[in-house]
């Protein structure tokens, strides 16, 4: 085809350097977005939903979130930086948990034995009291008279009380 | 010098509680009313000693007396002197001594009464209160005097009781001062509240004790300490709302309850507490239930002593503090040994316990009273576990680990719902004979009425399961108790002829125990809705902005006005302030101010939020951090908390409700007793 | 209260419900207090035999290009265990004292300095031992276990190992001066 011939080696130098330039932009393109995926810091609320379900290593009973000292907050900046370079919420607990021990976590890593204990107790103390107030319904064979005598007296108690009831409304 | 005499007047005043131990018992045993009157002497005698040691420890506070240990670690010269004086339950050793002052106080209140009919109960509850008293005084005297005085030794500088060799007396110039978190008001009467509670239930203890020894099971020693129970119910419970409103107000974390050691250890003998107020009226009524109330009041007489160490004021203890303070184990023995002691006695007295009526059914009001100290106790079976745990496991295993709110609201929510579910039956129940039937019968109604509720919250509030059961069964004891309350008043209406208003008033008035017990329940509901709306819907929101800038939550905008620091130099604190515009759908509803304060002495910064609060939710806006250069950014953090000051609500009816019940109804009392002991003598004749 | 006319077999609680009881009450009770009392131990007392630990390292901070080291590897040698955190300002005030002990003692070959670095972040603990310009042996006590071992009360605390592996000295708080370092080696490279 006739057209305007550059020159041999301008020709190749242009294509090349058109070729570079193109490389270089598209370089420059990737480049700003893999920036553009780390640059979103993770949010004070994305932090916090995760320091939320922590506790403070050092500080007695204080929740990461809240915790005011100069350590907390190198924590939760820790979390941040965790959390940007993609790491889950799972991951960044068992991080917590390999570098400070259990106790950064709100419940116990064993959960049987924390929630079976106290479940066993309820049961056992409802199942002691089913029994006993069966024992109850069971008419009672050795009472004696006396003791009939007694439940009659009891029960008398109410007459007693329906005419102080009325007394009192006389009194009014 | 001054410090001297108030050691002397505490170190007599412990010798004196001795004295009034074995005096009581030696009458007692004896059979020498002159002992055991002497014995009562001496505990009248403990007050005005306690109160003449507390004005001392008083004049040191606030005259500026840092060669006193105490002094110079809750006071400093900045404070004011109104907080002086409250900085005596500031630190263990004063809290300690404010307790035996109200020990004292109570225990003589119940010696002035009249003894004529229970004398064989009098040495006894002697002993107990001045025991108690003992140990605490006891304790202030040998392990944490508060008049100990700073010296200057060759190892430096130490707090001694008595002047050691080679040493001169040493002065501060000035104390470190309160905590800061202290010098908010609800935490100023929050521990008094706590301990008032605390110590009235001593009372009720000491009588029940008195009974199990003396043999006399009946229900004489409740029907005595029902106001007791009651008052410190009251106080206690208060105390707690007290300390909620305060963690809410000055915490700064959003919620009012964290599940944290100290606050369990106050919340179980509450839970025992209510369980036993209960149980004792199944005790009066049917002579029912005998065996738990001693064990209810024996569990939460341990559980105040428990409690009071745990809980001191000042600074956010915990188990941990228990645990290494040098005086943990003298708690510890104190409490086994009573716990021994007690147990012991209700074991042999286990016969003269027996139910005097039987239960017939599964849903008269007997069983279901039974079944309500069991949920109280198993509410309690789990808050001691998660506060145990943590202990058993760093023994068992080596590993430390935290029981969290997770646990205890999993673990407690299916009991307080079964809880809830119980305040609405029980109303409706009879005693000894009850069907499903007829409890039926009288409970279809309010549940119809709850279940549309339940159905209109459904469509317009929320689907949220928990939340909507959570509705249901508070609607439920809501329409009971109204229809209880109606019921009654009908009734009076038909019979008296009054019109319904009066009816309801003279009702409550002539039975103020259950009428009264009927506005707590209803203010209990009111706080559960709070509760439920704070846990189930609060939504938070952290971020920094520049000036002009918002941050959005939920249908709030929070605009960031501006900023300015400045130091109160009298006061000893340097003030933040933020200044932001609250707007709800874009209509503007004005400014709220959240600090920080930084308190120089204690080295100690309180954040303090900036609050609006309506019925429908609390607008809660925190001031995190900010830059030097004010104008350039502030960290804000906001909680919307959706109904939670329903529970602020319900806390005052709550006391009006309590005020009910305890007001005095002299006329029945006097009456009543006659005829009691005319029953007695015929069924002891047979 | 009544009692009935003829005797009635007293039903008290039976033998069998009292032992349990009774063998609950105590079973908490002593377990309570065990644990109150492993709360009231100090720290770990000289005299005591140090059992082996393994310290992970941070880079740069490494014998030598380890990973990690063992206590018993160290046997024969002074080991000088020092709990430190960034955060704890404490433990600035040592920091340069521990330093130049360091750099006396390296030549002998016979000391070791072991900085343990208590419930904190590596960027800081960086950050901090630069600061310092601290070359001694460095790394985590990951989930606090040496701490906990040696029962450590708070940072900064140094504990001083004989080369016979018994605990020789604690040292609770920051060394005011380098002389009460050496007054601790000395003795023992004797």
């Amino acid at each position: 085809m006739k057209a305007i011939q550059s020159p041999p080696l301008l020709r190749i130098t242009g294509r090349k350097l058109l070729l570079t330039i193109l490389f270089a932009l598209s370089l420059g393109f990737s480049a700003s977005f893999t920036a553009f995926a780390q640059a979103p810091t993770p949010t004070d609320d994305e932090v916090n939903r995760i320091a939320k379900q922590l506790y403070c290593p050092v500080c007695e009973s204080t929740p990461l979130d809240v915790c005011p000292t100069e350590a907390c907050r190198q924590w939760r900046d820790l979390i941040r930086t965790m959390l940007s370079e993609g790491k889950s919420e799972a991951e960044i607990k068992q991080y917590f948990v390999e570098q400070y021990g259990a106790r950064v976590l709100a419940e116990p890593p064993n959960r049987l034995v924390a929630y079976l204990v106290p479940a066993v107790v309820i049961l056992l103390g409802a199942l002691v009291l089913f029994r006993g107030f069966q024992m109850w319904m069971k008419p009672s064979l050795t009472e004696t008279g006396a003791v009939d005598a007694e439940r009659e007296a009891k029960p008398s108690q109410d007459p007693y009380v329906v005419r102080l009831e009325e007394e009192l409304k006389k009194r009014k | 010098m001054i410090a001297n005499f108030g050691f002397g007047v505490l170190f007599i005043t412990f010798l004196v509680t001795v004295y009034s131990v074995f005096a009581a018992i030696y009458g007692d045993r004896r059979q020498i009313p002159a002992m055991v009157e002497s014995a009562r002497r001496a505990m009248l005698l403990t007050w005005p000693l306690l109160t003449l040691t507390a004005g001392v420890l008083i004049y040191l506070l606030t005259n500026n007396h840092y060669e006193v240990q105490f002094v110079y670690e809750v006071t400093s010269r900045s404070m004011p002197t109104y907080l002086k004086v409250t900085a005596w339950w500031g630190g263990q050793a004063g809290s300690l001594l404010f307790w035996s002052w109200l020990m004292s106080a109570f225990a003589s209140l119940v010696t002035l009464r009249k003894w004529d009919r229970d004398r064989e109960f009098l040495p006894w509850v002697i002993v107990v209160a001045c025991v108690t008293m003992a140990f605490f005084i006891g304790m202030n005297v040998f392990f944490e005097n508060p008049f100990a005085q700073l010296y200057q030794t060759t190892a430096g500088i130490e707090p001694h009781t008595f002047h050691p060799a080679n040493s001169i007396l040493f002065t501060p110039q000035d104390g470190r001062g309160l905590n800061p978190l202290l010098r908010h008001p609800g935490m100023i009467i929050h521990p008094p509240m706590l301990y008032l509670g605390f110590v009235s239930f001593v009372i009720p203890y000491a009588f029940a004790f008195a009974a199990l020894i003396t043999g006399r099971t009946d229900d004489r020693w409740i029907r005595l300490t029902r106001r007791w129970a009651l008052w410190a119910w009251l106080f206690l419970s208060f105390g707690l709302v007290l300390g909620s409103r305060w963690a809410y107000d000055v915490l700064g974390w959003g919620g009012f309850w964290g599940w944290d050691p100290v606050e369990i250890a106050a919340f179980m003998p509450w839970l025992t507490g209510t369980a036993f107020l209960h149980s004792v009226m199944i005790q009066e009524k049917r002579g029912m239930l005998k065996h738990w109330n001693m064990l209810l009041i024996i569990l939460t007489y341990d559980l105040v002593i428990f409690g009071t160490f745990l809980t001191r004021s000042g600074v956010l203890s915990s188990v941990h503090a228990f645990a290494q303070s040098a005086i943990g184990p003298l708690f510890f023995g104190f409490i086994g040994i009573t716990l021994i002691t007690s147990v012991a006695l209700i074991i042999y007295r286990w016969n003269s316990l027996k139910s005097e009526t039987e239960m017939t059914s599964l849903l008269s009001r007997e069983a279901l009273f039974l079944l309500n100290n069991l949920l109280f106790m198993s509410i309690l079976v789990v808050c001691f576990w998660g506060v145990i745990f943590p202990l058993i496991s760093e023994l068992f295993t080596g590993q430390k680990v935290t029981v969290g709110p997770p646990f205890y609201e999993r673990a407690t929510a299916p009991l307080f719902a079964a809880l809830m579910l119980l305040m609405g039956i029980a109303p409706l129940s009879a005693w000894g004979h009850s069907t499903v039937k007829t409890l039926g019968r009288a409970i279809w109604k309010p549940t119809i009425g709850a279940v549309v509720i339940t159905a209109l919250l459904f469509v317009t509030y929320t689907h949220h399961v928990g939340a909507l059961i959570g509705f249901f069964l508070i609607a439920l004891v809501i329409l009971v108790t109204i229809y209880e309350y109606l019921r009654g008043a009908y009734a009076r209406q038909r019979g008296q002829g009054e019109n319904i208003f009066v009816a309801l008033w003279t009702l409550t008035g002539r039975n103020r125990r259950r009428y009264g017990g009927y506005i707590i329940h209803l203010s209990m509901m009111l706080m559960a809705v709070g509760i439920i709306g704070i846990e189930g819907f609060q939504v938070e929101t952290q971020g920094r902005i520049g000036v002009g800038e918002s941050l959005k939550l939920s249908n709030y905008t929070v605009t960031y006005k501006e900023l300015a620091s400045w130091d109160d130099q009298p006061k000893g604190v340097n003030y933040t302030r933020a200044v932001v515009d609250v707007y709800r759908n874009g209509i503007y509803l004005g400014q709220l101010h959240p600090r920080r304060d930084y308190y120089y002495d204690s080295q100690q910064a309180m954040t303090i939020p900036g609050e609006r609060a309506t019925l429908r939710d609390d607008l809660y806006v925190l001031l995190i951090d900010w830059e030097p250069a004010s104008t350039t950014g502030a960290t804000f953090k906001i909680f919307v908390n959706p109904l939670v000051n329903w529970l602020w609500l319900g806390s005052f009816l709550f006391l009006a409700g309590i005020i009910i019940a305890a007001w005095p109804e002299k006329e029945m009392e006097r009456v009543a007793v006659p005829v009691r002991r005319t029953i007695q003598q015929t069924s002891a004749a047979d | 209260m009544t009692e009935s006319s003829v005797a009635a077999p007293r039903r008290g609680v039976p033998i069998w419900a009292q032992i349990i009881i009774w063998v609950f009450l105590v079973g908490l009770l002593a377990i309570v207090a065990a644990g109150l009392r492993r709360a009231q131990q100090g720290t770990v007392q000289p005299g005591q035999i140090i059992k082996n630990f393994t310290l992970p390292l941070y880079s740069g901070y490494d014998l030598g290009g380890k990973s990690e080291i063992q206590l018993e590897n160290l046997r024969g040698k002074v080991v000088v265990i020092n709990f430190w955190a960034s955060w704890c300002k404490p433990c600035e005030q040592e920091a340069a004292e521990m330093q130049q002990a360091w750099t006396e003692y390296e030549p002998t070959g016979k000391v070791v300095f072991l900085g343990v670095d208590y419930v904190d972040t590596e960027p800081e603990a960086r950050v901090y031992l630069k600061k310092f310009g601290i070359t001694y042996t460095n790394g985590p006590d990951l989930a606090t276990r040496i701490s906990q071992y040696f029962r450590i009360k708070g940072v900064p605390e140094t504990y001083f190992v004989g080369p016979d592996g018994v605990l020789q000295y604690v040292q609770i708080g920051p060394f005011t001066s380098i002389d009460q370092i050496r007054a601790q080696i000395d003795p023992l490279l004797k």
